[in-house]
């Protein structure tokens, strides 16, 4: 019983809770007891909040027995560890937050509440979400559910291994560079990353603020819609949210593609990523044009120029934010002589390696001398991403391609930070103009899952989400159960 | 490509021990080789990113609204005095 619970879709429980089938204290339930049996192997949360999501539930039962329906009733959400919790840890995955303690509640957490869910822990993640591992994490040490002695994906790799793992139905995740897409393809589930600005980042705590978004992880395209109409919408505390209606989408997925032209890209070209690669991505794209979607050839000429790009403007506005790391306010203290000192060593002490260096190198592309030759330089050509992707959306509705340059990889495999950073390659582009995309499981790949990334243009989530189910629902990659359980 | 580490980190507010002078050095000499590509690009006639999505400037009645708790908020400082942050000197002695 506890184990059909726990295979449940979050459409499947909300629709069995508010039904009053099943309680949501008996979701919750067995989503706890799963996560004690399984999480000392998989490590997907740093804090589990089992009285906080006991309590949450008693409150979803009472108001569903006193006649409300809610889209999410009772349905375990793995949250990530860099979104704030009234009175949980929230530490981001490094030194200087361990045992902060949020006073406040972002505002996508808050509205999965509202919505009936129920927060079942804050998950791993690469420190300050600067990372494609999750090996970043000074804190713990996450797997991927399908092959223990491999890495979940990152910086979302909690959220994404708790969904694969059943630990919870729906994991909410930021996406800066790929940080949603790349966990989802490693999990064999969904990671959607809706437009910039849909989804407030309030109480998110920034790393690249022109880029952070806030979006769901699940195992089936429907639960994707569900989350997202949760979260989604205008928040007047975040001046960056956008206020423009948020069109309902969980209830019309289509079933085919038939009508809708689906843009390949040129430039990438999937054989440098080696025979079995190139021939899995070549079958999708099969798949696409047999469930009725037209191929078209489209050109995004600056797609090489992606991770130079990126790997300036990221850095620059993290090295930004991350200056109220200081010792002062909040977090970790190291003392010193001087207020100098003591900043130095508190940071010193308190951001891992990635992280400074990546503080480092967004100071030098902002410092003064170098700025225009870097900074701005990096600024425009994200508007020739921009203006790429516009030209190429005239001649298709969406466009395909691989989520990730390879499987989930061991752990310890990519010692170069560079090697690392080109597993973002196919979903920076899409960061950098802002774009939705998703990524959903395509096939396999060496016994680990690969992910089908689809982006559509600015605001076209329905749109986008939608053909993903169609392509779900035709070839049902997704329907594999993770050995490592 | 070398860059002056260690004043980047003096404007970082990071101190580095001797091995990570050595080793970011290295790590973003590299780095910066690989995003010295984007001089390739000819950019002279595009505009630089200020926003990906159109957004207008956003405004509010300019009335007080709630706020974080005092209290919540000191109670997270490393080190308090009353109601203020305490922190190590700010201005050195004249010596």
């Amino acid at each position: 019983m506890a184990n059909d619970t726990i295979r449940m879709t979050a459409a499947q429980i909300a629709r069995a809770v508010n039904a009053g089938e099943m309680s949501a204290s008996d979701a919750t339930g067995a989503a706890l007891a799963h996560i004690d049996e399984v999480d000392d192997r998989v490590g997907s949360f740093l804090t589990r909040l089992h009285d906080l999501a006991r309590a949450q539930a008693k409150r979803v039962d009472d108001r569903v027995r006193a006649g409300e329906r809610l889209p999410l009733a009772g349905v375990p959400v793995a949250v990530k560890d860099n979104m704030c919790l009234t009175g949980t840890r929230t530490t981001c995955g490094s030194k200087i937050l361990e045992n902060w303690i949020s006073p406040y509640t972002a505002t996508a957490v808050q509205r999965i509440i509202d919505a009936g869910g129920i927060p079942v822990g804050k998950a791993n993640m690469d420190e300050f979400a600067m990372g494609s591992s999750c090996e970043n994490s000074a804190l713990g040490v996450t797997r991927n559910p399908y092959d223990l002695r491999r890495v979940p994906g990152g910086s979302s790799g909690g959220s994404a291994a708790a969904v694969a793992a059943y630990e919870a139905a729906i994991g909410l995740g930021s996406d800066t560079g790929g940080s949603i897409r790349e966990p989802g393809a490693f999990c064999n589930i969904i990671g959607f990353k809706p437009t910039y600005g849909r989804v407030s980042r309030y109480g998110l705590i920034a790393f690249a603020s022109s880029l952070d978004q806030i979006g769901p992880l699940t195992r089936t395209v429907e639960d994707a819609a569900l989350a997202y109409e949760a979260i989604a919408g205008h928040d007047p505390m975040d001046s960056t949210s956008i206020d423009r209606p948020v069109e309902p989408v969980s209830h019309a997925l289509r079933e085919d593609l038939k009508g809708l032209r689906i843009g390949i890209v040129k430039e990438f070209v999937t054989e440098k990523l080696g025979e079995e690669i190139d021939a899995l991505y070549q079958q999708a794209y099969d798949e696409l044009r047999d469930l009725g979607a037209e191929l078209v050839e489209v050109s995004l000429p600056t797609a090489d120029y992606g991770l130079a790009t990126y790997y300036l403007i990221a850095p620059a506005e993290c090295s930004s934010n991350l200056a109220r790391f200081d010792g002062v306010r909040y977090g970790l203290r190291v003392d010193g002589d001087d207020v100098g000192q003591m900043y130095e060593r508190t940071r010193a002490a308190g951001f891992g390696q990635e992280v400074k260096r990546r503080i480092l190198i967004g100071t030098y592309a902002l410092s003064s001398g170098y700025y225009d030759a870097y900074y701005v330089k990096a600024q425009k050509a994200r508007t020739m991403f921009a203006n790429d992707f516009k030209r190429a959306f005239e001649r298709c509705d969406l466009i395909a391609s691989p989520a990730a340059s390879s499987p989930a990889f061991e752990f310890n495999a990519k010692s170069d930070p560079y090697s690392m950073y080109m597993m973002d390659y196919y979903t920076i582009p899409m960061s950098l103009a802002g774009l939705p995309a998703l990524s959903v499981p395509c096939g396999w790949v060496s016994g680990m899952p690969m992910g089908l990334q689809l982006a559509a243009p600015l605001f076209e989530e329905a749109n986008l989400l939608s053909a993903a189910h169609a392509y779900e629902q035709g070839t049902k990659h997704a329907q594999k159960v993770p050995v490592a359980l | 490509m070398s860059i002056d580490i260690k004043y980047v980190a003096k404007l970082a507010r990071i101190a580095l021990t001797d091995d990570e002078v050595v080793r970011f050095g290295e790590q973003l000499g590299n780095l910066l080789d690989h995003v010295n590509v984007l001089s390739e690009l000819d950019t002279a006639a595009v505009p630089a990113t200020a926003q990906v999505v159109e957004s207008r400037n956003v405004e509010r009645e300019d009335v007080p609204r709630d706020c974080l708790d005092r209290e919540a908020v000191l109670s997270m400082a490393p080190q308090r005095q009353g109601a203020f942050f305490r922190v190590p000197r700010i201005i050195a002695e004249e010596g």
